[in-house]
């Protein structure tokens, strides 16, 4: 007799957010993996690499999004060769799209894809469920932001220095998986620019300050 | 890229007889499964009305993610030509895919040379094939289409809708707007005697009147939209974001529920 959360589905129910700043963009994501209400995972790398300068931060069906994350990888790689340069982040966006939209029956993935280029420098695309593709300054993306788009709102202005961006993402990710019983663990937090990617964790407890006080 | 994917979702026209769109999808290579298809991030109303001097259309830019308003910029008014527009409701990521094969029929169109170009009418017959042949597969595009523009020298407005369901009218409203705004605009088109009484800015106002009963109204609405104007001797303009203003002084007058 089988537990029931063995039969369920890996998701990642999660926070995921991304910023542009002027010059790249900072990524974030919570690391909990959870099949029904047992964490599978509680250390998971949700920022996923497709390129050097381009990551998707992945939520849904763990295996959905990780088989597609693949897929886009390789046919990054291939343009790569093929065009001599690195692909850019529109590009990579809409093979994430095309893979999304056309298997939209089949799959449970909305991901955002984020990321530096020479051409247009730091975008963030969001593809929700169905395959809609939209760039945005700010997406945030997964079942923890439904509990902190009053804080987007509130908190987020355009033009943020980069250090600013990686304070706003890990406070709401924070924020999110404080409230969120499907996001938790660590905020993973990335920035990714001309240089490539830096990474940083943020314990939730960092922001112990901000959310004591909403207790 | 594309030849590598499983189903290329444009082919051009010469290629096969399907009008240059994948009629393939997951779904008819899996035809046992089951599924329930369903819009995830939806658009609203889409309003039109035709004037003495052609025709107009306003859509809002909200992209509504179930009852969340997540994406409150996104255009759903698409310039095709200097003579033709088409604005969608239901579905984004289809309207996103149709637009994307509309837009590559018009490039492919201008490098034929041929000095022929989207008509409304010929836009609005090709659509209403596409959307009714996806319905005949149990596979529809979730969207209803209005498309506006100069035909002949006249305006024209024509609507199409998921299930194949096709018409030309004087005025023309989609979802929401169909049920509390398509008499506003026919009253608005007596009171002129017909299109041809109504002047630009008579009819303009009236989409936004009616554009506000929508804000006061339908839970999916927002008070921000584009607006495209065709008319019959000069190209075609999309312009926006414009904002509604909305009146809710009558608040004040209202206390409790109970006397």
């Amino acid at each position: 007799m089988l537990a029931d959360w063995t039969q369920q589905e890996v998701l990642t129910g999660t926070t995921i957010m991304a910023v542009e700043y002027n010059g790249g963009v900072v990524i974030g994501a919570d690391s909990r993996t959870s099949s029904g209400t047992y964490v599978t995972n509680r250390t998971q790398d949700k920022l996923t690499p497709l390129t050097e300068y381009i990551y998707c931060c992945r939520s849904g069906s763990a295996a959905d999004t990780q088989a597609i994350a693949d897929h886009v990888r390789y046919y990054l790689d291939f343009s790569r060769i093929s065009q001599g340069r690195e692909p850019t982040v529109r590009y990579a966006a809409h093979v994430m799209q095309s893979i999304l939209y056309n298997n939209r029956d089949n799959l449970s993935a909305a991901v955002i894809v984020a990321g530096w280029d020479e051409v247009n420098g730091g975008q963030v695309y969001c593809i929700p469920l169905g395959g809609l593709l939209v760039r945005q300054p700010m997406a945030a993306g997964g079942s923890g932001s439904t509990y902190i788009w009053g804080h987007l709102d509130a908190q987020f202005k355009p033009g943020m220095t980069d250090t600013e961006c990686q304070e706003f993402v890990a406070k709401s990710v924070s924020l999110a998986i404080k409230r969120d019983g499907s996001s938790g663990g660590v905020c993973r937090l990335a920035v990714i620019n001309r240089r490539r990617r830096t990474t940083a964790h943020y314990h939730a407890r960092r922001f112990a300050k901000v959310v004591r006080w909403l207790n | 890229f594309s030849s590598a994917m499983s189903a290329s979702f444009y082919t051009k026209p010469a290629n096969n007889g399907n009008a240059g769109v994948a009629m393939e999808t997951s779904w008819d290579s899996n035809p046992g499964r089951q599924r329930t298809l369903q819009p995830i991030t939806t658009g609203a109303s889409v309003l039109a009305i035709k004037y003495n001097a052609g025709v107009i259309m306003v859509a809002d830019t909200l992209g509504s993610y179930g009852s969340l308003a997540k994406f409150r910029s996104i255009p759903r008014v698409l310039r095709v030509n200097d003579a033709t527009v088409a604005a969608a409701s239901g579905d984004l990521a289809d309207m996103q895919f149709l637009n994307t094969v509309v837009e590559n029929h018009a490039i492919d169109e201008e490098i034929h040379e041929h000095g022929i170009a989207y008509s409304p009418a010929s836009l609005h017959s090709w659509l209403t094939r596409v959307m009714y042949n996806r319905r005949s597969r149990i596979n529809p595009l979730w969207n209803t289409y209005i498309v506006a523009g100069t035909e002949a020298g006249q305006p024209f407005l024509g609507y199409v809708n998921m299930l194949g369901v096709a018409f030309k009218e004087d005025c023309l409203a989609t979802g929401f707007g169909s049920h509390l705004c398509l008499g506003l605009l026919r009253e608005a088109l007596d009171a002129a005697g017909g299109y041809a009484g109504l002047t630009e800015e008579t009819a303009t106002s009236a989409l936004e009147a009616c554009l506000r009963v929508l804000y006061y109204r339908d839970c999916r609405a927002y008070n921000q939209y584009q607006l495209a104007n065709v008319p019959v001797a000069k190209p075609a303009q999309v312009s926006g974001p414009h904002f509604l203003q909305s009146d809710w002084s009558v608040a004040k007058l209202v206390k409790h529920y109970t006397e």
